[in-house]
């Protein structure tokens, strides 16, 4: 997996709630069995028109805005569907982090599997980041991992909360199966002794 | 004396293989359902990193999101993509030796109606499936929870997740429901109540007499859609109605292993005294017919309630109304019981089972669909469809006017070829009313199948009590 440490780049505005995993990347877009490309497939439905063609107004198509790598948003981002493509679409793009009020439980768990950094802070903080963001390429925001830290293109700078464990594993870029499979002797002896008391399972 | 616990903790403490210092926990995975969307991935993971699947004993597998609904599909899937999806599926299925239920068997059908239905799912266990959706079996008293690709890869090698623990939420619903008022009902109305995120980090415990007095079927449906309250599960406490249902269900225990287990079945409820995090009650009679009018599941109303209007929110959720009234092209001030509709769509995950069509078959008997009107039905899986044409179902459903589908998830999300057309309006039985969900600008209201066949008679959102 990508590591994530500490990324400088412009960031995107995106001041709706509830952007759903169908928004992020429509259902046509399920049908792969890779898991890389879906980039282009990003919010497509916000993002083309029916013949296929950019809409200027998305934020994704301005000039400003095509090589954003921080993506700052509304409160519940990525409710919906389990759908791991919202995360790979966002990666493919080039988008290493999102900042949010709240996140979906299963979308944020999926970001950690994809050296993604989903970013929780409180509405006015997400207000700040979200002006900043509106002031286009020449602002770039800086999130530290780290120091837990995300820095405006004004120098203010908030501190974040995540979980230990998850900020190492995407600090070092860490393959969560192997870490398991090192505690496969406690799984053995757990199953073993399901086994005995449940053995219906 | 240990604390008294809820059944969520109960169910977390049975299953728990590792605990860190910080409280990260594998926790063991009891059953693990597959479908071909979301695991194509994982397999591969597994095939690059000479890794096995550990359990595939309790590894299920059925394709349901991609194939289309119509006669033939056992033989040819049209669609390319979607052709290679459910090939895949088939070819992991076989290489890792999962337990498979393939297109062509009777059995197969949406891998949340397959898993009950076989017995595959049972009190006290843990579920995952690579499926947002798999809160339904909460209904037996399972901890079941949708997890991503990623995560699908980690189960299949390790038959556990990484998880942390989530708060507990209680939701009681008290007193009888009045005539005409489903499970869907329910749990629509108290996802009205909590918003999309109000679950969100939360397991939801169900229970109050309303939920006691609803059939397995009905628990499934409140359950299935916890998720769209963002809570990560839905559960409810087995009882005697969910030890009838699993009794002599082809994967179900038998014989002194059924005695076994009915005796620790019988000890998952939530003890007095426990502690949830957040409680919310409702009554019952409160509850009226519900429709929703916007593009989130919580932009929910009774029938009898007028479209609303982006003065009557707040901050965010105003812009998010105003862009989801001209989605949806309704004018607030409107009576939801006049807008009019194209398509009625009965089936999914939420409401594909028997009893839902016994529902909306029983407004629809001896009436006809609204002329110009497409109506389809999409039985959960194959064995509901049988029933279905065993009890008459079928034939009331054909003579009102309805298509007569094979099982899958079909136009719940438009994967496969049951699509809307932009501007298309729906009733629909399904869980998700997004922008697109059942197709590109197609536009969704989620309703109960009973609501669902009344508007296939009138050709608009109908208060069911109208026509019964």
């Amino acid at each position: 997996m990508d590591k994530f440490e500490k990324i400088t780049g412009v960031a995107a505005p995106m001041p709706l709630i509830n952007v759903d995993t169908d928004m992020i990347i429509p259902k046509q877009y399920l049908k792969t069995i890779a898991r890389t490309g879906l980039g282009k497939s990003l919010f497509d439905e916000m993002r083309y028109d029916d013949d296929g063609n950019e809409i200027e107004s998305f934020v994704l198509n301005q000039p400003a805005y095509r090589n954003a790598e921080i993506l700052v948003a509304g409160d519940n981002f990525g409710c919906g569907s389990s759908r791991e493509h919202a995360p790979w679409a966002l990666k493919d793009f080039g988008i290493s982090c999102v900042i949010a009020p709240s996140f979906a439980d299963i979308f944020y768990s999926n970001c950690f599997k994809n050296g993604i950094l989903p970013v929780i802070l409180p509405q006015e903080q997400v207000d700040v980041l979200m002006k900043d963001a509106e002031k286009g390429a020449n602002a770039r925001m800086t999130v530290d991992l780290e120091n837990q830290t995300i820095t405006t293109s004004e120098g203010e700078s908030f501190g974040f909360e995540i979980d230990a464990f998850k900020k190492h594993c995407l600090l070092n870029g860490l393959d969560d199966i192997a870490l398991t499979l090192e505690k496969g002797a406690a799984i053995d002896a757990f199953e073993a002794n399901v086994n005995q008391q449940r053995p219906w399972v | 004396m240990t604390a008294p616990k809820t059944l969520y903790d109960k169910i977390w403490d049975a299953h728990v293989a590792h605990e860190a210092d910080d409280g990260t926990t594998l926790l063991y995975i009891d059953r693990h359902l597959v479908h071909e969307v979301t695991s194509p991935q994982a397999f591969e993971g597994l095939r690059m990193n000479g890794r096995k699947v550990r359990a595939p004993e309790k590894t299920i597998a059925v394709p349901d999101h991609n194939v289309p609904t119509t006669e033939g599909r056992d033989t040819y899937i049209e669609n390319e993509e979607s052709r290679i999806q459910v090939e895949a599926l088939d070819r992991n299925a076989r290489e890792f030796e999962l337990v498979y239920y393939p297109v062509s068997d009777i059995r197969q059908g949406i891998v949340h109606i397959v898993g009950p239905e076989q017995g595959w799912t049972l009190p006290g266990m843990t579920v995952v499936c690579g499926d947002s959706h798999t809160a339904t079996h909460g209904a037996f008293g399972a901890l079941a929870h949708g997890i991503g690709t990623s995560e699908v890869e980690h189960v299949l090698a390790t038959q556990t997740l990484i998880q942390k623990k989530s708060k507990n939420m209680k939701v009681e619903i008290t007193g009888k429901l009045r005539p005409g008022v489903t499970a869907k009902d329910i749990t629509l109305a108290v996802i009205g109540e909590t918003g999309t995120a109000g679950g969100t980090g939360y397991v939801i415990e169900y229970c109050g007499e309303a939920i006691r007095d609803l059939s397995m079927e009905g628990r499934m449906t409140v359950c299935n859609m916890a998720i769209e309250g963002g809570a990560r599960a839905g559960l409810i406490a087995p009882d005697e109605k969910t030890f009838d249902y699993v009794m002599g269900r082809p994967h179900a225990p038998k014989g002194a292993q059924w005695e076994a287990a009915l005796a620790w079945w019988k000890t998952l409820y939530t003890d007095e005294g426990a502690h949830f995090d957040k409680v919310l009650t409702l009554k019952g009679e409160d509850i009226a017919p519900v429709v929703t009018w916007g593009t989130s599941p919580e932009d929910v109303l009774p029938i009898t309630a007028s479209v609303p209007s982006p003065s009557d929110f707040e901050g965010g959720k105003s812009e998010a109304v105003k862009r989801s009234l001209d989605y949806m092209g309704l004018t607030p001030g409107t009576p939801l019981d006049q807008v009019e509709i194209d398509t009625v769509f009965i089936g999914s995950c939420t409401n594909g089972r028997i009893e839902d069509l016994r529902a909306a078959a029983a407004i629809l008997k001896g009436k006809k669909v609204k002329d110009g009107l497409r109506a389809m039905v999409v039985p959960g899986s194959g064995l509901v469809r049988a029933q279905a044409e065993e009890e008459g179902l079928a034939d009331i459903f054909k003579e009102a006017g309805f298509e007569w589908r094979l099982a899958g998830c079909s136009m719940c999300l438009a994967m496969n070829p049951d699509q809307l057309s932009p501007g298309e309006r729906c009733a629909a039985t399904s869980n998700r009313n997004f922008e697109g969900r059942q197709g590109r600008g197609g536009r969704t209201h989620l309703l109960s199948p009973a609501m669902a066949a009344a508007a296939a008679i009138t050709g608009r959102l109908t208060d069911v009590r109208e026509l019964m």
